[in-house]
């Protein structure tokens, strides 16, 4: 259950004024109307990926240029309208989840790449290019950009930003804030801003830092400078089948003391080695209780040689199965159904929630073992993939939609997943963020002093607490809203 | 050069202790110089404050898992301490970071916390990040002695605001860190340097462009406009770091691609750790003793205009050329010659080193647009409600 807080009456009381003066500031234009407010059409922007949660907005805003968002910012602050960032709607926390009195400025119009300069490696890009649009547009020539969410077809690189995102190969390329140099934003007082810019650590404080991950709160960004990365020679995959989850972890601290960096290291738990067979027949030994999945880099001769190596670590913990990809389509193989993971549990089950907690690696076979029994508990299956190497884990936790108690019952086992991750050494959110989802669990990692220092950061961007308001901190003890916080009808 | 310390000072043991004195220092209105071991007092501008708070007995690591490729140390720890443990495990510290104790004359140490405060990072920053991209976690004493924490010992976390980055990087001003958590990586097997002779600078950066743009995972690229011992000038250099087999390998690809662009030679294993060693503390620069030295970032292709438009006699390119190392008079006519450059290149500027007079008159950082600057005075005034943090350290009357 999670609640919004009261919308500003003055504010409903004004809509047609408001929506009138949104489309003085964005005439329909050769894309079409630049401000939506009918009800019908406001559907798509009422929930983003985590969709048990709706909330049509007040209106949503599609600008073009930095200088528009400008404009409707000054209009929002002038006239104390709430504001709500958007990029493709993917995020799982809930990140884009409107207000009933807020105005949602989607960004997927400002989809223009700017800038490429291969000799200075980066990319200049509007907020709204997704990210798998940047390294598409720069395959051609050999290079990528690292961070690769698994919602990166859809996912806007503003977003990215926002979210602070991983992906799959972090241990190797870092996350997003790792591969950024520069942000064009707004301020909510409608200010165009620029931090950072086409080279490294800027003097000053960090604002490119501190704004990396701030889920929309502190800004509108609107354009983004990204480090952009030659492409390794080639890449290859081995799988490594274990009889339990606890030898599993101890070959992945072999893996480490090895020296080896793999650029992926995925674990999957018995639950995700079933679901994903069944979906993609990739060939996953079903009598194993834990898999991982190793990728290296590099000419086919350093693949060889580096594969060996852990093959070699591998066998000595007694392995199941070991198997070295000989080709790309093997590794693609290798892949499939790690890759089909969402989409394979969906088919166990046509709700599932998607967790996202970091635990210290070491504390993953006790971290499973009560997951296991909180499963039982809760009488709801888990399926548990986990990037490896950087302690990232993510629970599919299935669950019936039609069935309140069920959905419930889900939230509850989830919030008790990350209260462990915490508990064990680790935090909430390696990379989802915190959005609504786990907003009224942040006291589990931090102190109400903690809370309140972050809270009034914030509000040194934005004082009137206008920017996407209701994310990321607990409402009740929070002196920017009223005391009265309605329950949200899910 | 490098200063003497300030006035009465005050070196708490614990955590409890150091955010008393803070709390004691805000309640009285007095503002301290915040340091580790003192080593960088000739860096940015000189702080106005009668007592000095030092770090230096807060040490110690309080955690190394090796497996789980993170250390935590107490911030007063000294770097050769947390390198000599993490060396014996096989790992480092990714962002190289260097002490640039010959630079500033300093006789200690930096420390850890010192080193995250400034966020001065090593050659491998080009491919590995800077310092404040692997600090996972920090806490700190704000400015009014309060403890606050962010950030953890995990190696990927986005729970609320990333107060580690704002205060890497923010020189001690909007708090003081006691414990820093820190990603580390294993080292490299070994390391091996592809050394081109260049006509000049810009020839010097389409090498480095050439070998970053590649696939061979490069991991330090700089340009010595004088070469080295032996091997004379300019002389683009590109570093590998990798198992001894890769290194073979990839800079041997790389010798027969670059070949066209001067006379190439390999530099191997030992020769090459030294070489950026000295690459890391900024030694092939030949700063003069009195030489004041600016450190400018840009994109790396302007590099080398920045150095011809500073017109200084003294240079050193890294990061691919983006960093501009620069040494020449200590005269506010220099100064404004090398402010002017770095924004002709749309960069950034640190006065590195300089006499205090010349410290105290100029600006050392570059100026911020008013509603940032409005920004920054807010989070200052949220984190040190009182002032009594560094002031002036970063810029006059903050």
């Amino acid at each position: 259950m999670i609640r919004l807080p009261d919308p500003k009456p003055e504010v409903l009381a004004r809509r047609a004024e408001i929506v009138a003066a949104l489309q003085r500031i964005l005439p329909p234009g050769p894309m079409g109307d630049g401000v939506i407010s009918e009800e019908l059409r406001l559907k798509p922007y009422e929930t983003d990926g985590l969709s048990a949660y709706r909330q049509p907005p007040l209106a949503v805003v599609l600008p073009e240029t930095t200088e528009q968002v400008a404009a409707i910012l000054r209009y929002c602050h002038q006239n104390g309208v709430r504001v709500i960032p958007r990029g493709a709607g993917t995020s799982l926390s809930g990140g884009a989840l409107p207000l009933a009195d807020a105005v949602v400025i989607g960004l997927m119009r400002m989809n223009r790449i700017l800038e490429v300069d291969y000799d200075n490696r980066l990319a200049m890009v509007e907020a709204g290019v997704t990210n798998l649009g940047i390294t598409n547009h720069v395959a051609a020539d050999g290079f990528f950009y690292a961070p690769d969410p698994s919602s990166q077809l859809a996912c806007m690189i503003g977003g990215n930003v926002n979210m602070n995102s991983g992906g799959a190969h972090c241990l190797k390329y870092g996350v997003t804030a790792n591969n950024l140099l520069g942000l064009k934003l707004v301020t909510i007082e409608g200010e165009i801003l620029e931090v950072g810019g086409r080279h490294l650590d800027a003097a000053g404080y960090d604002w490119l830092g501190l704004l990396t991950g701030s889920e929309g709160m502190l800004a509108v960004i609107t354009e983004v400078t990204v480090r952009i990365l030659h492409s390794p020679e080639g890449q290859r995959a081995m799988l490594a089948a274990f009889k339990s989850n606890e030898i599993a972890g101890e070959a992945v601290d072999a893996i480490i003391a090895s020296g080896i960096i793999p650029v992926a290291l995925e674990f999957m738990d018995r639950p995700a080695i079933h679901a994903c067979e069944a979906f993609a027949h990739a060939g996953y030994p079903l009598d194993a209780e834990s898999l991982l999945i190793i990728e290296v880099e590099g000419s086919v001769a350093e693949q060889d040689s580096l594969l060996a190596k852990l093959k070699g670590i591998c066998e000595r913990f007694d392995p199941i199965s070991v198997k070295v990809a000989e080709s790309a389509e093997q590794s693609l193989a290798i892949w499939k159904g790690r890759k089909g993971a969402f989409g394979a549990v969906g088919r166990i089950s046509p709700d599932y929630l998607c967790m996202d907690g970091t635990i210290p690696t070491g504390q993953l076979p006790f971290v499973l073992r009560r997951i296991g029994e909180m499963s039982e508990s809760y009488g709801l299956q888990v399926a548990n993939i986990f990037h490896a190497g950087d302690g990232n884990l993510h629970p599919l936790i299935m669950f019936d939609a039609n069935d309140p108690k069920s959905f419930h019952a889900a939230e509850a086992f989830g919030a008790d997943i990350l209260k462990l991750c915490v508990e064990v050494g680790g935090c909430l959110t390696g990379e989802h963020g915190v959005g609504v989802e786990k907003r009224d669990l942040m006291g589990v990692q931090f102190t109400a002093p903690e809370l309140s220092l972050q809270r009034a950061i914030k509000g040194a961007f934005d004082p009137d607490w206008l920017l996407n308001p209701a994310k990321v901190f607990p409402l009740e003890d929070n002196p920017a809203f009223a005391a009265r916080v309605l329950p949200h009808a899910a | 050069m490098s200063g003497g310390v300030q006035g009465e000072v005050l070196a708490p043991a614990t955590e409890a202790d150091l955010s008393a004195a803070i709390a004691a220092a805000a309640a009285a209105g007095e503002p301290l110089a915040i340091e580790g071991n003192g080593t960088k007092r000739a860096f940015l501008r000189p702080v106005q404050a009668a007592r000095t708070l030092t770090t230096r007995g807060l040490s110690g690591i309080t955690l190394y898992s090796p497996s789980e490729m993170i250390v935590s140390a107490w911030t007063g720890t000294p770097l050769p301490e947390i390198e000599a443990a993490l060396a014996e495990r096989g790992q480092h510290l990714i962002a190289e970071p260097p002490s640039f104790s010959a630079l500033f004359g300093a006789a200690l140490p930096p420390t850890i916390g010192g080193l995250v405060s400034t966020n001065l990072s090593g050659p491998r920053r080009i491919t590995g990040g800077a310092m404040r991209d692997h600090v996972m976690g920090i806490r700190a004493a704000g400015g009014t002695g309060e403890v606050f924490r962010s950030g953890g010992r995990v190696l990927k976390n986005v729970t609320g605001l990333d107060l580690c980055k704002l205060l890497a990087g923010a020189h001690g001003t909007l708090g003081v860190i006691t414990e820093v958590t820190l990603k580390v990586l294993p080292g490299p097997a070994s390391s091996g340097t592809v050394a081109v002779r260049v006509a000049d600078l810009a020839a010097g950066v389409r090498v480095l462009s050439a070998g970053l743009g590649s696939p061979f995972g490069v991991s330090g690229a700089a340009v010595l406009p004088s070469g080295t011992e032996g091997r004379p000038g300019p002389l683009a250099l590109l570093r590998i770091e990798e198992f001894s087999d890769s290194v073979a390998y990839r800079t041997g690809r790389l010798r027969a691609d670059l070949a066209p662009l001067g006379e190439v030679a390999v530099i191997e294993d030992a020769e090459s750790r030294a070489l950026w060693a000295a690459v890391r503390e900024a030694g092939p620069l030949g700063a003069a003793p009195d030489d004041a030295i600016w450190r400018v970032s840009v994109r790396p292709t302007a590099g080398p205009k920045v150095v011809a438009a500073a017109g200084m006699a003294r240079a050193l390119l890294d990061w691919g050329g983006g960093l501009v190392w620069l040494a020449g008079p200590a005269t506010p006519e220099a100064h404004a010659r090398v402010v002017a450059a770095a924004e002709a290149a749309g960069g950034s500027f640190t006065l590195f080193r300089a006499p205090e007079p010349l410290r105290a008159a100029v600006a050392v950082l570059p100026e911020e647009p008013a509603a940032l600057a409005a920004i920054g005075r807010r989070v200052k005034a949220v984190l040190d409600p009182k002032g009594i943090l560094n002031p002036g350290r970063m810029r006059a009357g903050l």
